[in-house]
């Protein structure tokens, strides 16, 4: 294994994410699409990380604090999305455009 | 010679100011009986201290040309510690013959006015304002006419016109009074803004606002120099004068300002008789003849003076002579008397092949006739008042056979119309015997012409009002006719200086009303044969409206009428002006001008910002279909941009 | 006493605050504290004026050289960073402004003791605009100048949106916006002062001193600080807020924005594109002498057809405030002057209009001069104080009008510039037409058989008859002795006139 590789896994993985959130309709799968990309940036923390000269540590602790902090976000996303489906009856980001000019 | 009475001269404007104040706010509402008699004592107490002024005036007429009695600084423009020059108007009152003449009428007018109202205004409900605005007025002329400079006259020249719009329009429930005033105020301000511009246009060249400075020669010099507007040709002497002139063209209606005198009659018959009649109207006269050695060195000035004048006095009577309405008949009468005095002044210019003289008879005939004109018309129309109050009709052809039942009345006017008529020996007859040779002497041939017919027409037209009213016989059932004695007293009082005061006064006023200019006065011919001349004018004038209106058969007249025709409806109509003033300022100004303005502002000005408005609105519309509200197009749009970025950079 | 230079905003500010506290229903309580506020503010600017004359005798107007001599200066560092300052002092035209506004105010809180609807919040936006028109008087940073501009400026967009009649909303939005407009020109105008000067400072005294600005600096930033004030200042073609604003607005808010707020436009012009930029001002002189003559010859025609009060005497505003204007493009001393004192000559006078259309309107029903007539029977307060509001609006000597129009014309014509006289005689002319509007619509409302239907009406109540008193009793004071204002303003006009003066000579 080497940095490059792990880069080009990060990359890749950030791409799904990204196409993932442009093309699917469910929110949820939206929600999960970003979780893919968040992931991304943790493979990218960890591998300059283990690869990296000196900052191990801190390489390490963001990935934790990027895993706390998604976890609560996607806490209060889920709750929203639960609400929204409550009110709307829809999870369908197209069809949730109230905000359209 | 300074006196305790002239230092002192304020108490002549205190006086009617107190009135003014104290009946407006208090004795009006609660007791307009108190208010007219403080009226009248105050008044009286402003006459008394003119006419000791004038008797120490006059007494002592050739030390000094004029006194100030007082002056105070009022509006200061400039001062010389910031623009190295002065230029102040002040308040204050300035003692000279005219003017002591003019406080003397006034105040005498005034008093003889109030004490005439408590006879006329005691049935109206609203007496007690009218004896407050009628000292308001007499406070505002005695300004004018004492003015020390023209910015103090036409602050009270503008008061003076205000205080008349409130007089005119003193029953305000009436529509006719209502529209009359307003015109009255509306063409004289339409005079008094030229009136203005002169001022401002003259006293920027001249510096000072003072009528002892504007009448020295100097002032002629240096307003000589100067174009005006800064080009062409045309001095500022010429159009300054002619501008100052505007005003005193509207003041005195002058043809073709005129329009706004006949109506003014729908006001109460006192103010017509002291307002517009023997004070306020003579007050652009008195303006033409306070600033005479300005004037007079402007040939086109004192040309315009003259034919307007003369155009006048010829044009109203022709019209007075068509009139029933009693009131009007006086008002064109008026109006021609005012043509009279003020083409006396035009007259009296500089006659260029003697050496800059000034023919000095047509300044002193001119306030002459102002003084015996406000004596026998203030009292025609008090008379005209009376007969009003007694018939409750304006119409001369409701009256009729009022001889007998008004005999004090119908003595007075007789007095008074042989007066206006020119018949030796009453008071007009020196006046207008003083203006004709002035014009003879002055070489306007057609002025002279002029002023001899209208001698004659005016005899012609007052006795067919005479005849028509107390002549003949009673054409309309009459009540309880009488005369009231505070109504009576003031006419019987008014028919002595109409009957004797021309004669008493002439040689005053020859020897002290002369301009205050270096004069090389001339003994110009003085025909013998002129007075026998005006005198017959004036009795033929007699005998032909007693011909056809002194017998109680009007055949003649009516027949003659008929025969004029169409002329005759065109001069009764008064040559159709009123028509023509209503056209051009409803169908012309207001159609054409005022409402395309308000068309153009709301809907092109305020059409532009509103399309600035809808624009950006509509910029709006276009940038919001960006906004679709699905959050995935946001996201690839960002992407794509930030692609591009990446693609610029590396 | 620069402390109580602040205490004069700070009174309303305070005031505002205080009216929190005060119980929504409490309407009484709300406004005799604002009466008291107002009468406070007014005695203390009363006091002000008295020893700004004392003052003025100790160290005199400076009237001599072209640098404004401040009384009672004061500077707090506000922000560091761009040299920004709390400075303020006064000077005579300022301390004659303040007067001005604490006589209005003080009316139009007496005038608006009618309101019922939400007056708590009505007198806490009336508070804070008072606030802000005392601040711009005493603020000669101009960062605190704009400042304060823009608290005068935006609560009249609530004033009118809320308590407003007819169709408010468009009114205020209107309003706002034209003058929003206006005050981002000012931003410009004034960043564009504070840049290219270089001296990393907002005090106006410094950025006025000569040759500070180039040539091709101030021939840009002067139009734009000119139409950015003169827009509050009803310079045409911006004047058509006023209309709609003046007709929608509430009684008070009329009185106050009429007779105060406009001046602030009129003020600026003065103080700050003039003053500071006196080459731009000459470079574009003519064009804007003629829109200002404009604004008076076409304000006045465009009343004559207006049939609803309002809107004629905001017609005559524009007319009015377009001599205001007018006076300062004489771009004399006695011009200016007769222009600073049109300025109170028409905050007064409006101030009464709009006082007296408020009650008149109050009792009738209707503001259209045609449906009225004959009311002088039964309201001849109300009718008398009419008139002669509408006198001193026609310039008739002994009122405030004829003073300040009549120096307008002997400044303006001083101006030997062709255009000047021209100019000069339209408006003089002018003053034909403002009569024929001004009687047209008195003798419709007032004079005339009385209308069945008003009747019943009755004349002012006591509370209704002091602000006209006060008013009229100012507006006869100012016509009759100008002397004392003419003094004080003298020291404070002649050195901004130099200035301007100084790059042609």
């Amino acid at each position: 294994m080497t940095l490059h590789r792990l880069l080009l896994l990060s990359a890749v993985n950030f791409c799904l994410g990204m196409y993932g959130m442009v093309v699917r309709r469910n929110v949820i799968c939206v929600l999960m699409a970003m979780e893919l990309m968040f992931n991304a940036v943790i493979i990218n923390f960890i591998a300059f990380a283990h690869y990296g000269n000196g900052h191990a540590t801190e390489g390490s602790i963001f990935p934790i604090f990027i895993i706390a902090v998604t976890a609560c976000e996607m806490a209060a996303a889920l709750a929203i999305i639960l609400t929204m489906y409550r009110k709307m009856h829809k999870l369908d980001v197209h069809r949730l455009d109230s905000l359209n000019g | 010679m300074e006196t305790f009475f002239t230092t002192n001269s304020w108490v002549i404007l205190l006086m009617p100011f107190l009135v003014f104040l104290v009946n407006g706010l208090f004795l009006g509402k609660r007791s307009w009986r108190a208010a007219a008699y403080f009226a009248v004592a105050c008044m009286s107490v402003a006459f008394f201290f003119a006419i000791k002024i004038a008797i120490g005036f006059f007494s002592h007429v050739h030390e000094h040309s004029y006194i100030k009695g007082w002056e105070i600084e009022w509006l200061r423009f400039a001062s010389a510690d910031i623009l190295g020059f002065d230029l102040v108007a002040n308040v204050g009152m300035l003692l000279d013959p005219i003017s002591i003449m003019m406080l003397v009428v006034v105040t005498a007018i005034s008093v003889l006015v109030n004490i005439y109202s408590i006879g006329y205004m005691k049935e109206d409900p609203s007496a007690g304002r009218f004896f407050s605005l009628l000292s308001l007025f007499s406070f505002s002329m005695l300004g004018l006419v004492s003015s020390t400079n023209i910015f103090q006259m036409f602050v009270f020249w503008e008061l003076v016109g205000a205080s008349s719009y409130l007089l005119i329009g003193f029953w305000y429930h009436k529509p006719s009074a209502v529209s009359a005033s307003k015109k009255a105020f509306i063409v004289t301000r339409f005079a008094d803004a030229f009136f203005l511009a002169g001022i401002i246009a003259v006293s920027y060249f001249t510096q000072t606002f003072d009528f002892i400075e504007l009448n020295k020669l100097a002032t002629v010099e240096t307003l000589n120099r100067y174009a005006f507007l800064g080009f062409g040709t045309v001095n500022v002497l010429t159009v300054g004068t002619l501008l100052i002139f505007a005003g005193g063209w509207g003041k005195s209606a002058m043809f073709p300002l005129h329009i706004w005198l006949p109506d003014a009659m729908e006001g109460p018959t006192p103010v017509s008789s002291i307002i517009h009649s023997a004070t306020m109207v003579v007050a652009g006269i008195y303006l033409t003849a306070r600033l005479f050695p300005l004037f007079s060195h402007s040939p086109l000035t004192m040309d315009v003076v003259a034919y307007v004048g003369a155009f006048t006095a010829l044009f109203a009577a022709v019209i007075a002579v068509t009139q029933n309405d009693i009131k009007r008949i006086l008002a064109f009468s008026t109006l021609s008397q005012l043509g009279y005095m003020l083409f006396s002044l035009g007259v009296s210019k500089m006659v260029v092949e003697e050496g800059g003289a000034i023919n000095s008879l047509g300044y002193s005939a001119s306030m002459f006739h102002v003084f015996t004109h406000a004596a026998f018309k203030c009292m025609l129309f008090l008379i005209a008042g009376q007969v009003i109050h007694v018939v409750h009709s304006n119409n001369i052809w409701d009256m009729g056979g009022l001889r007998k039942k008004m005999p004090f009345t119908y003595v007075s006017c007789l007095i008074a119309c042989l007066a206006i008529g020119g018949i030796w020996p009453f008071a007009g007859f020196w006046s207008k015997d003083e203006i004709i040779l002035a014009s003879l002497q002055g070489g306007h041939t057609v002025i002279f012409a002029i002023g001899l017919f209208v001698g004659g027409l005016t005899a012609f037209y007052m006795f067919r009002l005479f005849f028509v009213t107390f002549h003949g016989e009673s054409r309309k059932e009459l009540h309880h006719v009488h005369e009231d004695p505070f109504m009576t007293f003031p006419i019987v009082v008014l028919a002595i200086p109409s009957a004797v005061g021309g004669y008493f006064a002439k040689d005053l006023f020859h020897h002290a009303f002369v301009p205050n200019m270096p004069l090389h006065i001339h003994e110009l011919s003085h025909p013998h044969w002129l007075p026998w001349v005006a005198t017959s004018m004036g009795l033929s004038g007699i005998i032909l409206a007693y011909f056809f209106f002194g017998r109680n058969k009007f055949t003649q007249a009516s027949s003659i009428a008929k025969a004029m025709g169409p002329l005759h409806t065109v001069i009764e109509n008064k040559f159709y002006f009123d028509e023509f003033y209503l056209f051009m300022t409803h169908k012309v100004a207001f159609r054409f001008v005022a409402a395309p303005i308000k068309w153009f502002d709301r809907k092109i000005v305020d059409g532009v910002m509103n399309l600035t408005g809808f624009l950006l609105h509509a910029g709006g519309a276009i940038v919001r279909f960006l906004q679709t509200g699905q959050v995935q197009m946001y996201l690839s749009v960002m992407i794509l941009g930030l692609l591009y970025f990446c693609y610029r950079v590396f | 006493m620069s402390t109580l230079l602040t205490i004069t905003w700070l009174i309303p500010t305070i005031t505002a605050l205080l009216i929190l506290f005060i119980p929504k229903d409490n309407h009484m309580g709300v406004k005799w504290l604002c009466l008291f506020s107002t009468a406070l503010n007014l005695a203390l600017v009363i006091y002000l004026t008295i020893a700004f004359q004392a003052s003025v005798a100790e160290i005199g107007t400076g009237a001599d050289g072209s640098q404004i001599k401040l009384h009672w200066t004061q500077v707090v560092q506000w922000i560091p960073m761009m040299n920004i300052e709390y400075r303020i002092g006064v000077d005579g035209l300022s301390i004659l402004m303040m007067l001005l506004t604490s006589l209005i105010i003080f009316c139009g809180v007496l005038a608006s003791w009618g309101v019922k609807e939400q007056a708590k919040e009505f007198f806490i936006l009336l508070m804070v605009l008072v606030a802000g028109v005392f601040g711009v008087f005493i603020s000669f940073d101009l960062f605190t100048f704009f400042v304060f501009y823009e608290v005068a400026v935006l609560p009249m967009y609530m004033l009118i949106g809320i308590w407003g009649t007819g169709n408010k909303e468009y009114a205020a939005m209107k309003l706002t916006l034209m003058l929003v407009a206006g005050s981002s020109l000012i931003l410009g105008g004034m960043m564009g002062l504070y840049y290219a000067s270089g001296l990393d400072t907002f005090n106006m005294l410094e950025l006025a001193k000569p040759g500070l600005y180039s040539a091709s600096f101030q021939q840009w930033a002067f139009p734009v600080l000119f139409i950015g004030f003169g827009v509050l200042g009803a310079l045409f073609p911006f004047h058509t807020w006023s209309p709609d604003g003046h007709a929608s607005a509430p009684t008070a808010v009329s009185m106050l924005h009429a007779g105060v707020l406009m001046k602030l436009g009129g003020y600026g012009c003065l103080r700050v594109a003039m003053y500071i930029l006196p080459e731009g001002c000459m470079y574009w002189k003519d064009l804007f002498l003629v829109l200002v003559t404009f604004n008076v010859v076409y304000g006045a025609w465009g009343a004559i057809k207006q049939t609803d009060l309002k809107y004629i005497t905001a017609y005559s505003s524009v007319s009015h405030c377009g001599f205001v204007l007018f006076g300062l493009m004489a771009l004399t001393f006695i011009g200016v002057q007769g222009a600073m004192l049109q300025m109170i000559s028409h905050g007064l006078m409006t101030g009464l209009f709009f006082a007296l259309i408020g009650m008149i309107y109050g009792r009738t029903h209707t503001r259209i001069v045609n449906d009225m007539g004959g009311l002088l029977k039964n309201m001849p307060f109300l009718g008398v104080s009419f008139i002669i509001a509408g006198l001193a609006g026609l310039g008739l000597p002994g009122l405030s009008g004829f003073v300040a129009e009549a120096t307008i014309f002997v400044g303006s014509f001083a101006n030997t510039g062709m255009l000047n006289r021209v100019c000069t005689f339209l408006a003089i002319l002018s003053i034909i037409i403002t009569a024929i509007y001004v009687l047209r619509a008195a003798n419709a409302m007032l004079n005339g058989p009385l209308d069945e239907k008003y009747a019943h009406l009755t004349d002012a109540t006591f509370v209704e008859r002091i602000p006209v008193i006060l008013l009229l009793i100012a507006l006869f004071g100012m016509g009759i002795a100008p002397g004392w204002i003419i003094k004080l303003m003298e020291g404070a006009v002649a050195p901004m006139v130099n200035n301007i003066l100084r790059s042609v000579v």
